[in-house]
């Protein structure tokens, strides 16, 4: 019986202070961004690796997802006799929702396991301490570029996924089930308002700092072996994923 | 570092396009107004404008030349502030109504031009107004029969 008790003592307070250390760390990391040196150039690297190499894969499922929108969204207004307001339901169901969430997760997949890898090899290999032996505070060097990257790169990938998907689910409802054009359109802009994109603009801008946040830390605490690496990659995907679901949800609830 | 010059490249064409998405989404769907409101406005007072939202449009003959810019009310009365586009210009007998599209559509403002001289500035208030016909007074006129009315036109 004490012992069940210590054990779950012992537990809340393992998870309690793994929580602030990952509070302390994006404080930190925050804090350091705005130090001088900026680091433009590490900047720029990485929203290389965060943006431009996501582009492929957010353009492919933002592309299947607003076609599939289109056939969705088509069954269910039919039952209304209401598919001109196709165009609407598929602006908002992607400017508010799947455009941010689905494009975080492709991010996520994509760069995020990469940077839970990478910084896990660096502690594993000791090269996190070769940066602090010369000095250099490798939060600012590895942690705090990669924090600012995802916060221009994420807004913007989010409106490519919100553009290509608006677009594909036009191909399917335009193009295949003869919704006709002007009604998507003219009832995709008569229903979505500016709060609808500024929504779905904050929620990708958390998400990214959410993504390179989980990852960044899981990565940088690596147990540094082999199974360390790979055991921090897994944590900072399931992490993210799950973090960028519940905080859609509070963020949802509140900017509705 | 060769190199550089082409990442450098690359995240350019990303950012730029990415603006180009978020400004589109913005401005075109979001009706964000960059570069600051054009046109003028003018006011109109209507007995209600129940159902009428503030961005809905305002029609000349069909034909969108503003919206409705702020509702508020004013000794009872709900007063709009419409925002005219500024090569439309309207004579100070036009007539502002509200309207709906269909029996439950969506609620907007029409001006019927008027004959007059004289042409509102900004500021300016359009006197003649008309209020939407209450649908559920309609409806129950024809379902259960206006007594009063009857009895007046005999």
């Amino acid at each position: 019986m004490l012992s069940l008790l210590t054990h779950t003592g012992r537990f809340t307070l393992r998870q309690l202070s793994e929580m602030g250390r990952m509070f302390l760390f994006l404080l930190s990391a925050i804090f350091l961004a705005f130090r001088p040196p900026a680091k433009i150039r590490l900047i720029i690297h990485h929203i290389k690796t965060i943006g431009v190499d996501s582009l492929s894969v957010v353009l492919l499922s933002g592309f299947f997802t607003g076609m599939v929108m289109g056939f969705q969204g088509y069954y269910s207004l039919r039952k209304f006799n209401a598919e001109s307001w196709l165009g609407s339901a598929a602006a908002l169901g992607l400017l508010r929702e799947l455009g941010p969430v689905l494009s975080a997760f492709m991010v996520t997949g994509r760069t995020g396991s990469a940077m839970a890898a990478e910084l896990g090899t660096m502690r594993a290999t000791e090269q996190i301490d070769a940066l602090y032996s010369m000095a250099i505070n490798p939060i600012k060097y590895l942690v705090s570029p990669r924090i600012i990257a995802s916060l221009i790169a994420m807004p913007l990938l989010t409106a490519i996924f919100d553009v290509v998907g608006i677009y594909g689910a036009y191909l399917v409802g335009v193009g295949l089930l003869g919704v006709s054009s002007g009604s998507y359109f003219s009832g995709m802009e008569s229903s979505v308002v500016f709060n609808d994109v500024y929504s779905g603009f904050m929620k990708s801008l958390s998400f990214g700092l959410i993504i390179t946040w989980v990852c960044c830390y899981k990565g940088f605490h690596a147990p540094p072996m082999a199974t360390g690496v790979s055991q921090a990659t897994t944590e900072s995907v399931v992490l993210s994923f799950v973090l960028i679901l519940v905080w859609d949800y509070f963020l949802t609830s509140v900017m509705l | 570092m060769p190199n550089q010059g082409r990442t450098e490249l690359v995240v350019g064409v990303f950012v730029l396009v990415g603006i180009i998405c978020l400004g589109y989404l913005a401005i075109r769907l979001g009706k964000l107004e960059v570069l600051g409101n054009s046109g003028y406005v003018v006011y109109a007072d209507f007995a209600s404008v129940a159902g009428l939202k503030v961005g809905d449009p305002v029609e000349i003959a069909g034909v969108k030349v503003g919206k409705v810019e702020a509702i508020g009310l004013n000794d009872d009365r709900a007063r709009l502030a419409i925002r005219i586009e500024p090569q439309v210009k309207l004579q100070d007998d036009a007539i502002a109504s509200v309207r709906a599209r269909g029996l439950i559509g969506d609620k907007f403002v029409t001006v019927t031009p008027g004959a007059s001289d004289k042409l509102l500035a900004a500021g300016d208030k359009i006197r003649e107004t008309e209020s939407p016909p209450d649908i559920a007074d309609v409806i129950g006129k024809y379902v259960g029969g206006d007594l009063t009315s009857k009895s007046e036109k005999k």
